[in-house]
């Protein structure tokens, strides 16, 4: 039989203390760091670039070849910034992952290091979930106090270092050239490339930014090799990836499969849609990926097949609505998002996004006026692609890719008010007759 | 809350001005010198910095501005440059505990925004707002990662799962008469603003080993696997684990 979920990042997470160097040890864990010191650092590349893993940050660029791309060592300190920033409304796989196991990304960390000539790793982590960062933290003691990390790791007379630090609340540093700036201590601002961070990061020094997920990969794939790991996925998407169904399914929650699952396999395991309800839209990928409806069900999850399909894989963040939910309400509420979140660093994300949530705010309170829907397109058109980096881009998505499945809604949005075509009452999952008792009490 | 729709600059008041007594401030240099040791250049220190102002002062002073300007050869406008980019970083007297909302889409549709008006009609106070006793701060909060659990609610950003708007009432209630509140992931309890932000400097507080690995949603894709006996492929018998054609049955 087929196995439809492949644990493997998330295989452990039920162990008692999962999170400790005893069980992630007790579990094979730091034996591909000994397996990688044993072997030329352009080897440890050759294989995770022979895997072919694409990045699971969003973007999905390959990993071995973001290493290979980076400057040649020239003496100078080189620097792994791990990606934990995780804000892009619906993800929700990093958090947990570093939560329930950190040693997998430190080890990933410092394997991943090894095989760019870099002695030195951050992990950039949102303020935002302080016990993720005590759990960080202390694993990263553990591992040095074992010997997994510092100036001599295993005897192999290899330095290797993690140091992980907290961002203060901000989803632009996430983008990887606002995180380097962030992390240099200055406004989450992203910068112009080229230079990219392989020539010119982290203090000017060849970097790369690589997503939580990408680098807690890295330790199976040098255990297992490249072929293990090509062995599940498509040909051009490989691997395993971590799902996140939430939102209007019976049961949300993490799944960790192939590459090229279908969403309608994944809301199957969860369940199926919540009872006595229908499925109406969804994100493959996030806010920032264009919305998706029961006619995509069985797209393959995986890169290409998404991005054939108009949309992004993104960060596989699967966000279920039902027919309960008002479309023009879903989007409104995420144009409040961009626009809260926009940098201000280039004018056509900074005023366009402010423009769009007027538009789309009138439009959920059905006062939309005449031609609010061409000026939504107008603006779109203006933003993307001519924004500076791609959070401008991302508050289109959602618009654009409402506007074509459900325009009606828009145009009801002239006159009627979101609450009234869809009262939200029958979208939240408890009973909200006990919402205006609670609140006198 | 990143950039210009954030209210303008740093308002600092004269009493928040007040230096730092000796004792304080010899505390504050040790710990600032623990923290520019972490960094190749002493810069990155500042986003930990400010963190550890709030530690002491509950929001970011004047006089924190000017410790960390101090530390890190900054101008004062540099650090209150950086200080009103990031929304964790208060600039008024912050309540003991933070409480956040998630209001972004998929919570507010599952029940966030039910929540946030039943707790802002309980609490009388809006979005940034602090309780007359001081005690808490209420904030509409982005998405917190934790969406397969919305709605989602944060105490001193500490998870609060599957909230409802009474689960999220006795939770305040329970924060302002002063007992302990067990986050749904997290520590034993939620700290306090002043001891969470020390934390977010970068200094333990011993509490790493306290809670749950994962939560159930977290570990529902593993307990199924678990149940149906699928497993990756071992590296010998790679067995086929591509995804399986066609739709499920
Ligand atoms: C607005 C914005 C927010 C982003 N947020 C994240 C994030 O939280 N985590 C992440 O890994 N990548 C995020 N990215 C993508 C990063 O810029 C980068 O592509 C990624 O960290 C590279 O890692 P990967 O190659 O392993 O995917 C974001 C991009 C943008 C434009
Ligand atoms: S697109 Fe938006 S977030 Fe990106 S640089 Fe421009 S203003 Fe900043």
């Amino acid at each position: 039989m087929t196995a439809r979920l492949t644990p493997v990042l998330t295989a452990h997470w039920d162990q008692p203390r999962a999170w400790t160097l005893a069980a992630y040890e007790s579990t094979g864990g730091y034996a591909a760091l000994r397996k990688a010191l044993s072997m030329p650092a352009a080897d440890v590349l050759a294989e995770v670039k022979s895997s072919a893993i694409r990045g699971r940050g969003g973007a999905g660029f390959p990993a071995g070849l973001k290493w290979s791309f980076m400057s040649p060592p020239d003496g100078g300190p080189r620097y792994l910034v791990v990606n934990a920033d995780e804000s892009e409304p619906g993800t929700c796989k990093d958090i947990p992952l570093l939560m329930a196991n950190p040693h997998s990304v430190i080890e990933g960390a410092a394997i991943s290091q090894y095989a760019m000539g870099s002695d030195h790793a951050f992990i950039y982590l949102r303020g935002e979930v302080v016990h993720v960062y005590r759990r960080l933290m202390r694993a990263v003691e553990e591992a040095t106090a074992a010997g997994y990390l510092g100036t001599d790791v295993l005897g192999s007379g290899t330095t290797l270092r993690v140091t992980p630090h907290a961002g203060a609340g901000a989803y632009i540093c996430g983008e990887e050239t606002a995180l380097l700036d962030s992390l240099e201590g200055r406004r989450g601002q992203p910068r112009l490339k080229p230079p990219f961070p392989g020539a010119a990061g982290l203090y000017a020094r060849p970097t790369s930014v690589n997503n939580v997920e990408t680098i807690a990969s890295v330790p199976g794939i040098l255990l297992n090799g490249a072929d293990w790991f090509k062995s599940m996925g498509t040909e051009k998407s490989t691997g395993f990836g971590i799902f996140s169904l939430s939102g209007h399914v019976t049961n949300p929650g993490q799944f960790e499969a192939p590459l090229g699952i279908t969403m309608r396999e994944l809301i199957d395991l969860a369940g199926g849609i919540r009872r006595g309800h229908r499925i109406k839209f969804w994100t493959p990928g996030g806010s920032s990926t264009p919305i998706f409806t029961e006619e995509h069900l069985d797209i393959p999850l995986d890169f290409d097949s998404v991005a054939a399909a108009g949309s992004m894989l993104g960060t596989r963040a699967l966000q279920v609505f039902d027919e309960t939910v008002s479309v023009v309400r879903a989007v409104s509420r995420w144009t409040d998002f961009y626009a809260h979140e926009s940098c201000g660093k280039c004018t056509p994300c900074r005023e366009g996004t402010w423009w769009l949530k007027q538009i789309m705010e009138r439009l959920e309170h059905g006062q939309g006026q005449p031609g609010d829907i061409g000026k939504l397109d107008d603006i779109c058109d203006n933003i993307l692609g001519r924004s500076f980096c791609a959070l401008g881009d991302a508050a289109t998505m959602p618009i654009s890719s409402a506007i074509k499945y459900f325009r009606e809604e828009f145009e009801a949005g002239m006159h009627t008010p979101a609450a009234e075509l869809f009262s939200p009452d029958a979208s939240v999952l408890f009973d909200t007759s006990e919402v205006k008792e609670a609140a006198k009490a | 809350m990143a950039g210009h729709d954030a209210s303008g600059h740093l308002h600092v008041s004269a009493a928040s001005k007040a230096p730092y007594d000796e004792a304080t401030l010899a505390r504050l240099h040790e710990d600032a010198a623990a923290v520019v040791a972490r960094y190749p250049q002493k810069r990155s220190a500042l986003l930990p910095l400010l963190h550890l102002v709030q530690s002491v002062d509950g929001y970011v002073t004047g006089r924190g501005l000017e410790f960390c300007a101090q530390v890190l050869d900054l101008t004062t406008a540099d650090v209150s440059g950086v200080a009103t980019f990031y929304s964790q970083y208060k600039r008024h007297p912050n309540g003991d505990y933070t409480v956040g909302v998630c209001t972004n889409t998929l919570c507010a549709v599952m029940g966030g925004d039910a929540i946030w008006e039943a707790v802002s009609e309980h609490l009388g106070v809006g979005h940034d707002e602090t309780t007359a006793d001081g005690k808490i701060t209420l904030e509409r909060i982005e998405c917190n990662a934790a969406c397969d659990y919305a709605p989602v609610v944060m105490a001193n950003w500490e998870f609060f799962d599957n909230q409802t708007p009474s689960s999220t009432i006795d939770l305040v209630d329970e924060l302002r008469a002063g007992h302990d509140v067990v986050p749904t992931r997290g520590a034993d309890k939620v700290c306090t603003f002043k001891e969470v932000s020390r934390v977010l400097a970068g200094f333990h507080d011993g509490r790493a080993d306290e809670g749950v690995a994962a939560g159930p949603a977290s570990l529902l894709g593993l307990k199924i696997a678990h149940e149906q006996g699928w497993t990756a492929p071992t590296p010998d018998s790679r067995a086929a684990a591509q995804p399986a054609k066609g739709a499920a049955k």
